[in-house]
């Protein structure tokens, strides 16, 4: 039951989890405590000592990365596959290395159509 | 550790059809790199198609249910069947789509090969004896489907009603592998069979988790063949979708879905058929309701068919709740007429776009039976026999259903059904109101070509055909799902 | 070990957590990403199943939920990418053009 259960193996995750945040906030903290603090507008600039920053700073990407990256997710992730294929490889034999063939075929018929259809051509 | 894997030479013939549908979809894909003429890529799409047939039709021999593939792949006659339809979808579709999609200058060979791809997953759900099995065909048929949807890149209407489509059909499939995953974890397999007899053995068939998952499901595939309140995607997907594609998904994923479910609620959870036909009651009510009375204040024919296609989901879901072999076959039985009247519907819709000229309104069809009378004709047999009208088959579709929910003693459901059936009528009628009693606002041309005629004669001829003989259809189906 | 019970508590309120940004966010990608979230839960409970049944299929199952969730991305980010190139927003209230 939930109520009763402790879950004493990740006691030192937990105590991970606290000294971690204990340092990274203590050093905040410290910074706060410690530091002089005496603001003024050229100061607070994003760039103090550079140019004034110009229109939004989030800038448009362009469409090919999109692509490209949409083909890279789906081709990746394929690759899911192939690790236990990998590791009960000799215990498929002959029969396994034919069904990955087909595959990587099937694969590769994708791969020949998004070539064909210029997906790589980056101009 | 020895694995258990053997694949003999009957796994491999059991799939022929889906390798045959799959095999030409990629041929089509690299033939479409070549070829200039995309008719071409279209006929060896239709001689796929057809390949597969023959593949079904010499398996159909196989009565005795066969499974395959570690008992992941169910080879019977129910399965086969609705390969049938799928396939009468399949090739009607491309049929009325050649000359359609170079009017929409969306021309594309991938059109055929997804098509190919779509049947193949609606193939691989009516087939499924597995959970993942299941999930795989219909994320197959899904993913292609919404790529159909919105395949006319240059236009709004089509981009949106591609969205709609793929963020609700993706919404719905997390719902079905929520219950998938409790009904694993409940019955510890993902086996259909194997989840029957454990609900009966190990008892749970009242056990709270157990009908959480069965609902998640039954959600799931709610959205699928879009039953109210899960049907709000279909009139906006419906109209925006390129017309043959519109065709096409108020037929094969609706078809697909009904299948699955026949074979999850009679097959899976058989056992809990009373916390089921408790849900699926209202849904039925509420989706007959919904498509009968929105319809009729619609004027857009597309979005009208997808309000009529929503109701006729509600009478095919009748047959299901009925519980019984009769009933389930009533429910198939409507589901290969529905095929006809609805493509065939959607044909003459085709048949009004032209160059520069929508046709989707209803007043476009002001006067069509005195400049275009065979059009009208036509039309006028779909509409009767959508709303259910002798000697039409679509009468005989819902004479069955409504007999076999009477035979299970859902008297009060039938006679509901039979009202919503009259107020359906109405929208049907008008349009043929609108044909032969109103005057023409327009000069209407009508786009022609072979294969389009060839669809209209066979829909046309099957509806009258199955509405004077029905006995022929229905003696098929009753052979197809007797090993069921 | 860790009860059955977190898991599958873990993997409801993961489950929940998308359907409720799904449903209440309005921008495409942030929907998008919710819908992954919904994904995962389901692999979380179908791994904890998979685990405390000794059962190898729940775990079949979450390769291929990822593999085609993948698709599913791939698919789903070249149809918002279609329609931005014709309007360009991803704002869900200012997609209809078809209603009625």
């Amino acid at each position: 039951m939930p109520g009763t259960y402790i879950p004493t193996d990740y006691f030192p995750v937990l105590v991970i989890l606290l000294i971690a945040s204990a340092i990274g906030l203590g050093a905040l903290v410290a910074g706060i405590l410690v530091r002089p603090r005496r603001p003024y507008a050229q100061k607070l600039t994003p760039y103090e000592s550079g140019n004034p920053p110009i229109g939004e700073p989030r800038s448009q990407f362009s469409v090919k990365f999109y692509i490209i990256a949409m083909l890279f997710v789906v081709f990746d992730v394929e690759a899911v596959f192939m690790y236990p294929w990998a590791v009960a490889y000799d215990k498929l034999g002959i029969f396994g290395f034919v069904e990955m063939m087909l595959f990587m075929f099937i694969l590769l018929i994708g791969y020949i159509y998004v070539w064909k259809k210029g997906a790589f051509n980056w101009e | 550790m020895d694995l258990p894997i053997t694949i003999t030479l009957m796994d491999i013939r059991a799939i022929v059809p889906e390798l045959t549908l799959i095999c030409v979809g990629l041929i089509i894909m690299l033939l479409d790199l070549v070829v200039k003429k995309k008719d071409l890529v279209a006929l060896a799409g239709i001689a796929g198609t057809v390949l597969a047939l023959f593949g079904t039709y010499k398996l159909y021999g196989v009565t005795d249910t066969q499974f395959v593939f570690s008992n992941m792949f169910v080879l019977d006659g129910y399965a086969n069947f609705f390969k049938v339809i799928f396939y009468i979808n399949l090739i009607l579709t491309i049929c009325i789509s050649i000359k359609y999609m170079e009017i929409e200058k969306s021309s594309f060979g991938e059109y055929y090969a997804l098509l190919l791809f779509a049947t193949s997953g609606m193939m691989i759900m009516a087939s499924a004896a597995d959970l993942i099995v299941l999930y795989l065909g219909l994320e197959l048929m899904a993913l292609s489907t919404y790529i159909l949807t919105g395949l006319m890149r240059k236009q709004p209407r089509s981009n949106e009603a591609a969205i709609k489509y793929f963020f609700l059909g993706a919404f719905s499939s997390a719902f079905l592998l929520y219950g998938i995953s409790l009904t694993y974890g409940m019955t510890g397999t993902t086996n259909i069979k194997e989840i029957a007899f454990a609900i009966s053995t190990l008892g749970i068939a009242d056990n709270p988790i157990m009908y959480l998952g069965l609902i998640f499901m039954i959600v799931a595939f709610s959205f699928k063949v879009a039953l109210a309140p899960f049907h709000m995607w279909a009139p906006d997907v419906y109209e925006g979708a390129p017309t043959s594609i519109t065709a096409f998904m108020s037929v094969g994923p609706k078809a697909a879905g009904f299948a699955v479910m026949g074979r999850i609620l009679m097959g899976a959870f058989g056992d809990m058929q009373a916390q089921w036909v408790t849900v699926l009651i209202p849904l039925a009510v509420l989706t007959m309701a919904t498509g009968s009375i929105i319809a009729l204040s619609q004027t857009n024919i597309k979005r009208m068919l997808a309000y009529s296609s929503i109701a006729h989901a509600g009478y095919i879901l009748l047959g299901i709740i009925a519980g019984t072999p009769e009933g389930l076959t009533a429910s198939v039985n409507y589901l290969m007429i529905y095929t006809f009247m609805n493509i065939g519907a959607f044909a003459i819709v085709i048949m009004l776009r032209s160059k520069g000229f929508q046709g989707e309104n209803l007043d476009d069809y002001k006067g069509l039976a005195k400049s275009h009378p065979v059009a009208a004709a036509l039309m006028l047999i779909f509409m009767f026999s959508l709303a259910g009208i002798p000697p039409t088959a679509g009468f005989i579709g819902k004479f069955y259903v409504f007999m076999e929910l009477i035979g299970s003693g859902y008297t009060p459901l039938a006679i509901i059904a039979i009202i919503f059936s009259a107020i359906s009528a109405f929208f049907y009628l008008r349009i043929v109101v609108y044909m032969y009693m109103k005057d023409a606002e327009q000069e209407i041309v009508l786009t022609q070509s072979p294969t389009m005629n060839i669809a209209l004669a066979v829909t046309s001829v099957m509806v009258l055909v199955l509405g004077i003989f029905p006995s022929f259809l229905l003696y098929f189906v009753r052979y197809s799902i007797m090993g069921y | 070990m860790v009860p059955l019970n977190w898991y599958i508590i873990l993997s409801a309120v993961m489950f929940s957590i998308g359907m409720f940004g799904f449903l209440s966010r309005r921008n495409l990608v942030i929907m998008f990403i919710c819908l992954e979230l919904m994904l995962n839960a389901v692999n979380v409970s179908l791994v904890a199943f998979s685990h405390y049944l000794q059962s190898i299929n729940g775990q079949i199952l979450v390769f291929f939920v990822i593999t085609v969730a993948a698709a599913e991305a791939a698919i789903g980010l070249a149809i918002i990418i279609a329609y931005y190139k014709n309007n360009p927003t991803i704002k869900v209230d200012e997609i209809n053009i078809l209603k009625g």
